[in-house]
């Protein structure tokens, strides 16, 4: 076995100003589980969209069965057998298991298609799978680690010799990834090559054999995952220490600024309960799904919650919109700030004074001078870099745009500042710009919560940590109780340990 | 480093041009086309375009359409027209504002449809467009109103004369400059903006969707009231046609201005460059002895054209966004 399958050589990819892969090298072989390993903005999902024929690489070589390959176009790249199996499952949900399968590439017999010998080799695939589905349910009545699966019985279907399974495991529940697992293994014995993105490390423990960490677009180094200890390859991804990415200030922790009470949304979280104090930093850690940013978006007014109760500064609050909780000194950051931060056709100005625009308006008419004055400060507070407060957003780095929507909510001048995943997508440099600035923040006395899927950033940065498990509040951890071990199983939903 | 300011600018100057062009050439071929006289014509005509425009270009700028605005105007332009007619001796001035008030109404059941029946801009206006096209013909009983039926004050509304322009010019300026001021420098102009360029985004800093969408469809609706006194007293007859299919030209005027059809981006003046080039070519037509078949045929052109354009400069917008961000 493990014959050589695919292989890069030094693959580099410029975009317009910017180099994204520099020089990367890949071995993959057959029936082998390959982790490849980085930090967001490390050039993983290039890489991927290279190999399947997204991208042209600028330089460098794909080698496939002893073949150099360039692919035109992604179609190409299926045909030669590589196939990726995305984050968020591209499928058609209206359309049935069969047809989601078998599009782009039906059966056809006499020219017209060929529906029930399609019908026949998904039950095939699904029964070889040992996945209990009728070919013909919608994709829309199945849940997300289902829909997964027919990603995978796609790319066999089309009889991929190299899958690659891109953070697979993100929105799966814990019996979901057993599952997973054991068709990673299935595929393995079929001796295919999996390429397996992902970032947490006890699943690369469990799953994989070899790895290759990238790091800022360069190659950093490979190895077989059994001789390597976590910290070696935690050391070869973060490239620096951990002090230095999680600059946390000692802050004195001041009185309770929110206590949140018995919080509950009929099926989204039940019966949450929390305080948090002046200069905290409170870390809100949980799989995909646990429900952290929904009880954010209750707290914050964006959503209705059926039971509980908030109280700021010790009083009894009713939020019952954005507007409101503004109003009373709370700021929320969104997850997405290209779909929920930023307005990207519109000037810096005009983003960072939405918030505000009451204030800085008299008899009804917006104060240009204030409003220049006011994006001003809180640009260059954010080291905000733009060729001017007049340029539109859109003409922003990701990482900028992320401090224009941080600008924004700075400028409401809150109390309490909740981040949902901060640093999601920017690149290690912004990132550890904006943990600065989250520190400095608390230290002048901001109540910080902290939503965050990324392990290393919460144990980092937070001074309390809060575990959510499906809803629930399965733990709550000081800084020095916390370590990855015991929120990894909180988080979990093992040893759930209610508090009061 | 002012380069997208300036591509923005550039469109609107670009529509100047081409409308000065466009002008000249007409001109050559059937001289006395820019006779004073001609083009305050033209520009009379197209102040109601203007004015029912700019209250489409706000419903556009949230991402939705006003496919009633030529209804709106066929009732309230109805209304004031009978009211001068069985009231002879009310002042126009006060016609002129039940009119503006008729249109408000109608336009604020538009916004109530969207805002709290959920039903999206095109369908709810759809409706609406038929509906109040109805309520004309129930309240005139299928009859128009003629010239000899309304009043001399009436019929002489739009005309009038300040400094060498009518009172319709001096209108759409008034109508433009007050709605650029409310579009840049008020909360609420910015809140139609912000839903229109990022709905979650503006939803997240406490801007009500609701609140934009009963401000965008009672401004289109009072805007086509005003223009439906006028159409109805330029032309000294008020018909149950009136307007019919002005929907798609001021939605034409909208797109030849450079706003965005799904929203978020686009300016008043553009709008207005786009409304006057409209209005010189439907009068440009006859002049160069085009067959009026022509015209509808003519103006569709135009608007794919300028649709055409719109994608070619997003295209170059996109290429100079990737080399700039590298900053």
């Amino acid at each position: 076995m493990s014959e050589k399958i695919l292989e890069l050589q030094s693959i580099t990819k410029y975009f317009p100003g910017i180099k994204a892969l520099d020089g990367i090298n890949l071995n993959i072989k057959e029936g082998e589980v390959h982790a490849l390993i980085g930090e967001n903005g490390a050039g993983k999902s290039t890489l991927v969209k290279i190999l399947t024929g997204v991208y042209t690489p600028t330089s460098g070589k794909i080698i496939y069965n002893g073949e150099e390959l360039s692919f035109k176009n992604a179609i190409e790249a299926q045909e030669t057998g590589i196939t990726a199996i995305h984050q968020e499952a591209s499928m058609f949900p209206e359309l049935s298991v069969v047809e989601n399968i078998y599009m782009g590439h039906h059966l056809k017999k006499n020219g017209s298609l060929d529906w029930k010998g399609m019908r026949a080799r998904t039950r095939e695939l699904l029964h070889k799978m040992e996945i209990d589905l009728h070919p013909d349910t919608p994709v829309k009545n199945l849940g997300v680690a289902q829909r997964h699966m027919v990603e995978i019985a796609k790319a066999l279907s089309i009889d991929a010799k190299v899958v690659i399974m891109d953070e697979p495991t993100s929105a799966l529940t814990l019996r979901e990834v057993e599952e997973l697992y054991k068709i990673v293994r299935q595929l393995k014995k079929e001796n295919k090559a999996i390429i397996f993105i992902s970032h947490k490390f006890e699943e690369i423990q469990e799953i994989c054999d070899y790895f290759t960490v990238l790091r800022d677009g360069k190659y950093i180094g490979e190895g077989v995952v059994a001789d390597t200890s976590i910290d070696q390859i935690v050391n070869m991804m973060v490239g620096r220490s951990l002090d230095q990415m999680f600059p946390k200030a000692v802050v004195n922790i001041g009185e309770t600024v929110l206590e949140v009470n018995g919080l509950s949304k009929a099926g989204s979280f039940k019966d949450i309960s929390f305080q948090l104090k002046r200069g905290e930093i409170l870390g809100f850690f949980g799989l995909v799904g646990a429900g952290r940013s929904e009880v954010m978006r209750a707290v914050f007014g964006i959503d209705k919650f059926d039971g509980g109760s908030i109280f700021l500064n010790g009083i009894p609050v009713d939020i019952a919109n954005p507007k409101t909780a503004m109003q009373k000194g709370v700021a929320f950051v969104p997850e997405d700030r290209q779909s929920q931060g930023v307005i990207l056709e519109q000037s810096l100005t005009r983003n960072i004074t939405l918030p505000i625009i009451d204030k800085i308006s008299r008899f009804g008419k917006v104060s240009s001078k204030v409003e220049r004055e006011t994006t001003a400060k809180f640009g260059r507070m954010m080291e905000i870099k733009a060729a001017g407060w007049h340029v539109n957003a859109e003409t922003l780095s990701g990482g900028n745009q992320q401090k224009v929507v941080l600008a924004k909510w700075l400028a409401t001048e809150p109390e309490i500042l909740i981040l949902d995943e901060p640093t999601k997508g920017i690149d290690v440099g912004t990132k550890a710009a904006v943990h600065e600035f989250i520190s400095e923040m608390a230290s002048k006395g901001l109540a910080v919560i902290m939503v965050s899927s990324e392990l290393p950033e919460i144990l980092g940065m937070s001074d309390r940590v809060i575990v959510m498990h499906e809803g629930k509040k399965t733990r709550e951890f000081t800084r020095a109780e916390a370590n990855s071990d015991v929120i990894i199983k909180a988080a979990t939903g093992h040893n759930e340990e209610t508090k009061g | 480093m002012n380069s997208i300011k300036e591509l923005l600018k550039k469109r609107e100057i670009t529509l100047i041009l081409l409308v000065i062009i466009l002008t000249a050439a007409v001109n050559m071929r059937a001289p006395g086309f820019v006779a004073g006289e001609n083009i305050s014509r033209i520009i009379n005509d197209t102040s109601i375009l203007i004015m029912v425009a700019i209250g489409q270009f706000f419903v556009i700028l949230t991402g939705g359409i006003d496919l009633s605005v030529g209804s709106i105007i066929a009732f309230s332009g109805m209304s004031a027209s009978m009211i001068n007619q069985y009231n002879p001796s009310m002042p126009v001035i006060y016609v002129l504002l039940i009119g503006t008030v008729v249109g408000l109404l109608l336009g604020s059941i538009n916004g109530l449809l969207v805002a709290f029946g959920k039903v999206p801009p095109i369908i709810a206006t759809l409706g609406t467009m038929s509906i109040y096209r109805g309520f004309t013909f129930v309240l005139s009983k299928g009859q128009w109103v003629t010239a000899h039926e309304m009043t001399e004050s009436y019929m002489n509304l739009p005309k009038g004369n300040f400094l060498g322009m009518s009172n319709l010019i001096w209108s759409a300026l008034l109508i433009s400059a007050l709605m650029i001021y409310f579009s840049r420098y008020t909360r609420s102009g910015r809140e139609i903006y912000a839903i229109g360029g990022n709905k979650t985004a503006a939803r997240f800093v406490g801007v009500s969707e609701k609140k934009v969408n009963m401000i965008i469809f009672s401004i289109s609706g009072a805007l086509c009231g005003i223009a439906g006194v006028m159409w109805t007293s330029r032309y000294a007859a008020a018909v149950n046609e009136t307007a019919t299919g002005f929907e798609l030209m001021t939605v034409a005027a909208c797109v030849l201005g450079g706003v965005n059809i799904a929203g978020g981006a686009g300016a008043i003046p553009g709008v207005i460059v786009g409304a006057l080039f409209l209005g010189i070519i439907n009068n440009a037509l006859p002049v160069v002895n085009f067959s009026p078949f022509y015209q509808m045929l003519i103006q569709g052109v135009i608007v794919l054209s300028a649709m055409f354009i719109n994608t070619m400069m997003d295209k170059r917008k996109e290429k100079q966004l990737l080399n700039r961000r590298s900053l």
